[in-house]
């Protein structure tokens, strides 16, 4: 739609022979990347092909090895993200990257506060907040206390401070996985206005749809190598995926069809294996009733907001229940983590940095981290049956690097998934609660996710499966709990007639 | 997977397999987080012994030993004692400046009970016990405070800090509560086996602590909590209950240090025992290479970093430094050990060196 650019707009970044080692990983190895002055770049790969390394090489977070960095025509070594922003670059990292509890204003304008002499010029500075925000069509009191909005408006706030310096080139690190339809088509006019404006923008989502609509080309890694640089006119989807990932398609061909068969496997529905009843907590979740049958896989569905996170928290005990019981197996203490972890319910947060790894410690620790805690701290896990389970699930997973001694913040965000997978089955629960598992990690990790969900409900496991993708909630579910405005507002059995449009419509209340 | 040593060796790239190991041994050895520190150490001991020769002779008189190196070992054991408690409340996130004035309690509840009732074995014996147990109390009180009242553990051991000297001084009732116990003096000044009992003392305790921490899982937990706390507790690790205990290990160090510390003298000094010892403390910590925001530990790093710290406040002496600029060669020591072990430092270095000599000319700086 925008092709109209001839074939030279002038490169701006030119990136040559990248390569980058971490202990134990070979991140990039003689990647290259171009970005042109009013283009939309896109950077496509699987997790792990070495998008977020390549980003941050170009930020200056970390130095390559070899190659070398051109910005405008001239040899760069950003030594800093100081450096990095000197030469115009500006960035919007995947997780949100903001100070909680400053205010809007001063997270958007940090660094760049309006000064009269020594001090800030607090007017002012709102002010330009204000403006920043008015840009990207936002109404926000620059006052507010950024922790006292959502996620998505946050995320809005991460990249209103981004544009605040008037970038030469902004990069978009899934910018879009916590907005919502509406969100995104507002950031696109936003990305699409500072492109005309001559911004080259480097965009990386795994939302396929949104790359075909936003990006004019696109460089696709796999493995830390290049495989190719195309204009987006001139890739199909198929080709894209199959350069991308190769064997998602096969993979998710067998979910669908494990996922019928599970469904249509008659499931014991006499005695539940969790059981709530009118359990909430107000403020969080109004008051449900909740059965869960072995072997069962429940689909949560909702807008964002709508209280899907908050019910799970309640049914895991991360927030304690203010009224209701639960009952697992006939167990009805009142949960919290480790009384849930030791009667088999485990619960993996959606937000996998603040509440999933523990950044500093190995593969093996991470993985070990809810099996040990079941235990107490005093009947250390042998090591050679730790081992066992290490190896058991690094290999079932599929993890990259199969090292179990790096460290976990060097992985890629879906392979910190698939840790995160590992230490809740090796506690071998009866019921898995997974909070959005598949965001923010691409097409070929998120089918494996999905199958390996299927084949564990094939096993008897009990899977609570959250996921703002409708796509995925839709194929895997037996059934699927709709929320709304943190009520439980209907229930689906999933069949051959549901599809995303009709679980939609029951999100917005037109059915039920 | 392939050993993942050379992580930026400069282009030093793959084809001959063997040759790089050494470069690649010495550079492991040199990044390890003791390296410096027990460089430093090393070189200060040989530079006393060639200044001081005889400093490094170490003879037995009636079976003991005697000697400069050994009085070093004696006297580290209270930094020690101190450090290995803070450094797993560290490890937690948290900090504990209470230790000094935990120092000063136990030492005063112990002296004033001997005081009370005798000289004897048993009543050295139970003074020893009343004084441990006062300190784990503190130490578990410390604890509630952090992880059932949810203040933070600067302010919440603060408290303790500045009023611990208080309450040790209505333990003695405002004297100095001098007193005879040879049974109890021992533990300062005797010997076991031709080693001073300090010295005894502590080993004994780093190996237990060792024991509690690294054979069960409560280091790796303490270490999950340190670096990610709401991560840890949603796995269902127990992140108060161990925190809690961590204090009150540390408490119970602190008593313990109070009580080897004093011995000897056997003086409850309410004012001066223990004074700034947290100070020490958190330093001998810091230069074992456990980083004060929490996460991984290292014990046998504040064994090295109190080995060090005393090293250097006896070569004060040796090397004749005027009292009046000790303080000043302590902090050069440190900053120099500090400086050769940060990563950023030698990132910077490297970097600054690798653009240098560069295998292809950059302009930009």
């Amino acid at each position: 739609m925008n092709d109209q650019q001839g074939l030279g707009p002038s490169p701006v970044v030119e990136m040559r022979g990248i390569t980058i080692e971490f202990p134990g990983v070979k991140a990039l190895d003689g990647v290259d990347l171009t970005l042109r002055a009013g283009e939309v770049h896109a950077l496509m790969g699987e997790n792990g092909a070495g998008k977020s390394t390549l980003i941050k090489i170009l930020t200056g977070v970390y130095q390559h090895s070899a190659g070398t960095v051109r910005v405008a025509g001239k040899d760069v070594h950003f030594g800093s993200t100081a450096d990095s922003q000197a030469a115009g670059i500006s960035t919007v990292y995947q997780e949100v990257n903001l100070c909680a509890n400053l205010s809007v204003a001063e997270n958007i304008m940090l660094g760049n506060e309006v000064r009269r002499g020594p001090f800030i010029d607090w007017a002012a500075t709102r002010r330009a907040a204000r403006e920043h925000l008015a840009r990207l069509g936002l109404d926000l009191d620059p006052r507010s206390s950024l922790d006292s909005h959502s996620l998505a408006v946050q995320q809005l706030c991460a990249i209103a401070r981004g544009m605040v310096v008037r970038p030469r080139v902004l990069i978009l690190d899934e910018p879009t996985s916590s907005l919502d339809k509406a969100e995104v088509a507002e950031l696109f006019r936003v990305v699409r206005a500072l492109r005309d404006e001559g911004v080259a923008i480097l965009f990386v989502s795994h939302f396929l749809d949104q790359v075909y609509e936003i990006s004019d080309r696109m460089t696709i890694l796999r493995n830390g190598q290049l495989v190719s640089e195309h204009r987006t006119s001139e890739l199909s989807r198929l080709d894209l995926v199959q350069a991308m990932v190769g064997r998602a398609g096969e993979i998710l061909a067998d979910v669908s069809e494990r996922a019928a068969r599970v469904a249509a496997a008659e499931h014991d529905r006499t005695s539940p294996v969790l059981t709530a009843q009118g359990l909430g907590r107000p403020g969080s979740a109004a008051p449900f009733d909740l059965d869960l049958f072995k072997g069962e896989i429940v689909g949560v569905a909702g807008l964002l907001g709508s209280g899907r996170t908050e019910l799970a928290r309640l049914l895991f005990g991360a927030d304690k229940p203010a009224e209701g019981t639960l009952s697992v197996q006939g167990d009805t203490r009142s949960p919290t983590p480790l009384v849930s972890l030791r009667r088999g319910v485990v619960y993996s947060s959606e937000d996998r940095k603040k509440e999933g790894i523990i950044g500093d410690l190995t593969v093996r620790e991470n993985i070990a981290l809810a099996l040990q805690a079941g235990r107490g701290p005093l009947r250390r896990i042998p090591a050679k049956e730790l081992d066992e389970v290490v190896e058991r699930y690094l290999a079932a997973l599929q993890i990259r690097p199969a090292n179990p001694d790096a460290l976990v913040r060097n992985l890629s965000g879906g392979n910190q998934q698939k840790v995160l997978l590992a230490r809740w089955l090796a506690t071998q629960p009866k019921v898995l609660i997974l909070d959005e598992p598949t965001r923010g990690i691409d097409v070929g990790a998120k089918a494996e996710i999905q199958k390996l969900v299927t084949e564990l409900a094939d096993q008897g496991l009990s899977v609570m499966f959250i996921s703002s993708e409708l796509e995925e909630v839709v194929r895997i579910s037996e059934r699927i709990l709709v929320l709304r405005d943190r009520h439980v507002a209907g229930e689906i059995h999933n069949g051959p007639d549901v599809t995303v449009d009709s679980v939609l419509e029951t999100i917005a209340g037109r059915a039920s | 997977m392939s050993a993942p040593t050379a992580a930026r060796a400069p282009r030093a790239a793959a084809p001959q397999p063997r040759r790089p190991s050494l470069l690649a041994d010495l550079r492991r050895v040199t990044r390890h987080q003791l390296f410096w520190p027990v460089a430093a150490l090393v070189v200060l001991v040989l530079a006393c012994g060639v200044y001081s020769p005889g400093f490094l002779d170490v003879t037995i008189k009636d079976d003991h030993l005697f000697g400069q190196p050994i009085d070093i070992l004696r006297q580290s054991v209270t930094p020690l004692l101190l450090g290995l408690g803070m450094c797993l409340v560290i490890a937690t996130g948290g900090i504990d400046l209470s230790v000094g004035a935990v120092m000063a309690i136990s030492l005063a509840v112990s002296l004033t009970y001997i005081d009370a009732t005798g000289p004897g074995t048993g009543t050295a014996l139970v003074a020893v016990a009343i004084g441990l147990v006062t300190a784990l109390l503190i130490g578990a009180f410390n604890g509630f405070l952090v992880t059932a009242l949810g203040i933070q553990p600067f302010i919440a051991t603060m408290i303790l800090m500045v009023a611990g000297r208080g309450i040790a001084m209505l333990v003695t009732e405002g004297q100095i509560t001098t007193t005879a116990s040879p049974a109890f003096k021992s533990i300062g000044s005797g010997f076991v086996l031709g080693v001073p009992t300090p010295v005894v003392i502590g080993a004994v305790v780093f190996v237990l602590v060792t024991v509690l921490v690294r054979r069960t899982a409560l280091g790796m937990l303490v270490e999950s909590i340190g670096i990610n706390r709401e991560a840890s507790r949603l796995a269902g690790v127990r992140a108060r209950g161990l925190e809690w205990s961590v204090y009150a290990i540390c408490g119970l160090l602190a008593g313990l240090a109070g009580l080897v510390y004093g011995a000897p003298t056997m003086a409850a000094d309410a004012n001066n025992i223990g004074l700034m010892k947290e100070l020490d403390a958190i330093m001998v910590v810091v230069l074992g290479g456990t980083r004060l925001d929490g996460g991984k530990f290292s014990l046998a790093g504040v064994v090295v970093g109190s080995l060090l710290l005393t090293t250097i406040e006896r070569a004060v002496i040796i090397f004749h430094i005027p009292s009046q600029v000790t303080p000043l060669f302590k902090a050069l020591v440190l900053i120099i050990v500090c400086l050769a072990a940060s990563e950023r430092l030698r990132k910077a270095v490297t970097g600054a060196v690798g653009r240098l000599v560069p295998a292809r000319p950059q302009e930009a700086s």
